[in-house]
């Protein structure tokens, strides 16, 4: 964060009400974050879009869009750079999506198909790591950055509000001989 | 921050830098197969001129499974001799290559096979089932099953002599039992 304005004036009445806007912007902006972290899992699958696990075998239930793309989007294409299973015209793509539809149809929860990828292909096919293990600490960082900066900016501006009151002493306690100089200078500059 | 403190701000960057230092000698396209050390995922496949390669069928012998498609150049051309020269000087001793075409199409595979006169069992993959059972996210990509059907270990990129030879010689040696 940049010294808010050079003058002694601004310092003091920008500083000062400045932080705690600062603060609270970063707290709704975190509170949003946990609320709704981007790229979580979404596993909501409408009600009746996958067959029940009872249904005759070789009959291929109707498996909606919707359900195939809920699981494809936490897919990577693993032929791709940073797209989902979702969202990727390749080829291979489409065959997992083709996949993910056919063990949808044959009863398969949307968990268990995308673990059936990570047996295969690890975690990295998730875009979004699961939280726990080692990967906690990659979902813990952001806050712990944010509660960090948010502490180093308290404290600057603590010390800047500190310095404005060692300034601000000197300044009145002038003797008359600087005060007629400093008059005289300014008039000089304002012609 | 108290001047006493000062030198502790360079310091926190240490580990980021530590964390970089690792990152960047790693190549992030070596990606660890969790396959490895499990059992080789049986298929059934059928080769261009029809005849069918199961892997149940291939029990007791060395496998390697290749991944490989006429577009990917320059690495399957490549290997492609190599695999071929492999397969004829191992296979009295129970090596088999298998070859799978993925994501191709039937003519220009068949051309492929033609061009390097490959003689062990080639198959396409139709609708991509047998790459994704075998986590395959690119071409050149060989997997070496031993003679028990126990994934061993996952080549990716074009299979050099050397590489070749040092992967299957031991496992030649290792019994089926």
């Amino acid at each position: 964060m940049s010294v808010p304005g050079r003058s002694i004036a601004g310092r003091v009445t920008r500083a000062g009400p400045g932080v705690p806007r600062m603060a609270r912007l970063a707290i709704a902006v975190a509170t949003a974050w946990i609320v709704s972290p981007p790229g979580a899992p979404a596993l909501a699958v409408p009600p009746g879009a996958i067959a029940s696990p009872g249904s005759s075998a070789g009959q291929i239930a109707p498996v909606t869009d919707d359900a195939v793309t809920a699981v494809a989007r936490q897919l990577r294409c693993v032929v791709c750079q940073n797209l989902s299973v979702a969202d990727s015209p390749s080829e291979m793509a489409r065959q997992m999506r083709d996949l993910i539809r056919e063990q949808l149809a044959a009863g398969r929860t949307p968990t268990e198909v995308t673990a059936y990828f990570v047996a295969r292909y690890g975690e990295w096919v998730l875009l979004a790591p699961p939280m726990r293990g080692f990967n906690l600490v990659l979902w813990g960082l952001p806050f712990v950055a944010l509660v960090g900066g948010l502490g180093l900016i308290w404290r600057a501006a603590r010390r800047w509000t500190r310095h404005v009151a060692v300034e601000t002493g000197p300044v009145a306690a002038i003797d008359s001989a600087d005060r007629q100089r400093v008059r005289a200078e300014l008039d000089r500059l304002v012609d | 921050m108290s001047r006493r403190l000062r030198w502790l701000a360079p310091l926190a960057a240490l580990p980021l830098l530590g964390l970089l230092a690792y990152a960047f000698r790693t190549d992030p396209r070596a990606i660890p197969s969790p396959l490895v050390g499990r059992p080789a995922a049986v298929f059934t496949l059928t080769t261009f001129e029809g005849a069918p390669v199961r892997l149940s069928a291939l029990q007791g012998r060395v496998v390697l499974l290749n991944f490989w498609a006429s577009w990917c150049m320059p690495a399957c051309y490549d290997e492609a001799p190599v695999l071929e020269s492999g397969w004829r000087a191992y296979r009295e001793r129970g090596l088999v290559v298998v070859g799978v075409a993925i994501q191709d199409s039937a003519e220009a595979a068949q051309e492929f096979i033609r061009r390097f006169g490959l003689s062990f069992p080639n198959a396409p993959d139709p609708a991509g089932r047998l790459s994704i059972d075998y986590g395959v996210y690119g071409v050149p990509e060989t997997f070496v099953i031993d003679r028990r059907g126990i994934i061993r270990g996952k080549h990716v990129g074009a299979v050099s002599e050397a590489a070749l030879r040092e992967t299957v010689e031991p496992l030649l040696a290792e019994s089926a039992g």
